[in-house]
């Protein structure tokens, strides 16, 4: 064999991977909810490279990444559990564990991959390179606010029971340490990028509850207190999301639940700095990763409009209707770009956050979460 | 339920009324009537948003046709645009005129448009 055909033959077996020279660390996927399929987008090109089908039933689907940023762990409301090649741009392997997922988390050390179900309720826990189901952690009822911190531990927090529960996967079984006192229905929680504050919105009570997690024994602390009092409720036609984007210059900002506004609370002491009013229910409110803004998206039939808030001022700074059924969100990682899933419009907007202006349109079919590899390397994402 | 909230507070009725009047308005409720189309839009996507896509369930309880059928359409009807108190069903008659509850109670009680 000549040098020549050697070389060509080599080209050829590594072009057969699909891998050839495609780096990972600026793709991302987009949910697209009504056909079970992920479009594959590079960030840096702003374009679709690609889709990856047969997910199953997507709507409300949520995912997480391998620590190298290859895979993804795609938790769909079908309770299946699909791992995604994002090179190969195929599904590698594919699990019904539940009934009816709502959401999902890897651990730390990305050995674990955690899914937390509305049916039947509880968490189940899988070995990250085979989705082998390794620990069922019933709780008895739905669970909600799924998130890693350190120590290969999971948190998350119980509709039916007011419960929050830190999971421990350090040795080789399971520690569960139950708290109590959450509240009534907890609909969802975020944690901060240090692992130390979990927060749970409360859709039964007029407040959140905040746990400082590097207490050895962390308790249920009441912040937000009374957020409504005196006001009427509003309908709430979908509920709000929490994440760890919610600390914004030393401060949260918390979507109120029955109220269009958005609430701020200062990080340290937990006492409220301020509120925002909205245009609608606040479904995300966004910090942009340098905190200087908070993008919010509102519920039915709201849901065509975008509010940016000034963090300083606390005052609206920009609106606008990007399009009908603006579902979700996503920051580029230093927070230069945003993408937005226009869901009725059947595009991605891509918008510049510094001059608000529209930098492309990708189509998409009824897109909905939008997820950049970079989350493999923040905690809680 | 936060709508029909557990703690006490009084209600400030203007306030309300102005809010479900921008509600219905924003609704396109007050506009042209929405078709079938847009009607299997509305329950797939947005009752969806708690009952699943596929109406099987999520948060909010399955609500296929074979789940439902035990209620009277009556009862339904009134369960959609008044919600549940002290659950997470909202109220829908800000949203909602008469001829599209009844198309969303057919759909929703046959499974079939």
């Amino acid at each position: 064999m000549t040098i020549r055909t050697t070389a060509a033959a080599l080209a050829l077996a590594l072009m057969g991977t699909g891998a050839f020279s495609q780096a990972t660390g600026d793709l991302g996927l987009v949910v697209e909810r009504a056909d079970g399929a992920l479009l594959v987008v590079d960030q840096s090109d702003r374009a679709s490279i690609g889709r990856i089908e047969g997910l199953g039933d997507l709507s409300h689907a949520s995912l997480v990444y391998s620590p190298d940023q290859r895979f993804a762990y795609v938790f769909g409301r079908d309770g299946g559990l699909t791992k995604v090649d994002i090179l190969e741009q195929k599904v590698v392997n594919r699990v019904i564990q539940g009934g009816n997922s709502i959401g999902g988390a890897i651990s730390d050390d990305g050995r674990f991959v955690a899914v937390s179900n509305y049916e039947p309720g509880g968490v189940k826990i899988f070995d990250a390179d085979t989705l082998d189901l390794l620990h069922d952690i019933p709780a008895e009822s739905k669970t909600v606010g799924l998130v890693d911190i350190p120590g290969t531990r999971f948190v998350f927090s119980l509709w039916d029971k007011g419960e929050t529960w830190i999971v421990d996967l350090s040795e080789a079984e399971p520690e569960i340490t139950k708290i109590e006192g959450t509240g009534t229905n907890p609909y969802d929680a975020l944690v901060t990028g240090d692992g130390r504050t979990y927060i749970a919105g409360l859709f039964g009570e007029d407040h959140l509850t905040a746990f400082d997690l590097w207490q050895d024994n962390p308790e249920a602390q009441a912040i937000l207190d009374g957020y409504s009092a005196g006001r009427e409720g509003l309908p709430v036609y979908k509920m709000p999301h929490l994440e760890g984007w919610a600390l914004a210059g030393g401060e949260f900002v918390l979507p109120a639940v029955g109220q269009h506004e958005v609430l701020w609370v200062d990080a340290k002491t937990f006492e409220q700095t301020g509120k925002t009013e909205t245009h609608g229910q606040p479904i995300f409110a966004m910090a942009r990763p340098d905190g200087r803004q908070v993008w919010v998206n509102f519920a039915h039939p709201l849901n065509d409009t975008i509010q940016v808030i000034d963090t300083v001022t606390k005052e609206i700074i920009h609106e606008f209707k990007p399009g009908p059924g603006v579902l979700h969100m996503e920051f580029t990682p230093r927070g230069r770009e945003v993408w937005m899933s226009v869901r009725d419009a059947d595009k991605i907007m891509v918008y510049d956050t510094q001059t608000f202006e529209k930098l492309r349109e990708i189509d998409a079919r009824s897109p909905s979460g939008i997820f950049f590899t970079a989350r493999a390397h923040k905690l809680g994402l | 339920m936060k709508f029909c909230k557990p703690w006490p507070s009084p209600v400030n009725r203007p306030l309300v009324l102005s809010l479900v009047a921008a509600l219905a308005t924003g609704a396109g409720a007050a506009e042209t009537p929405r078709d079938a189309e847009a009607l299997k839009h509305f329950v797939h996507q947005d009752c969806g948003s708690c009952h699943g896509l596929s109406l099987k369930g999520g948060l909010g309880p399955d609500i296929r046709a074979k789940a439902l059928e035990h209620y009277d359409p009556e009862v339904l009807r009134e369960v959609i645009l008044g919600g549940i108190p002290g659950t997470a069903m909202p109220p829908w008659r800000p949203l909602l005129t008469d001829p599209e509850i009844d198309w969303i109670v057919d759909y929703l009680m046959t499974g079939e448009e």
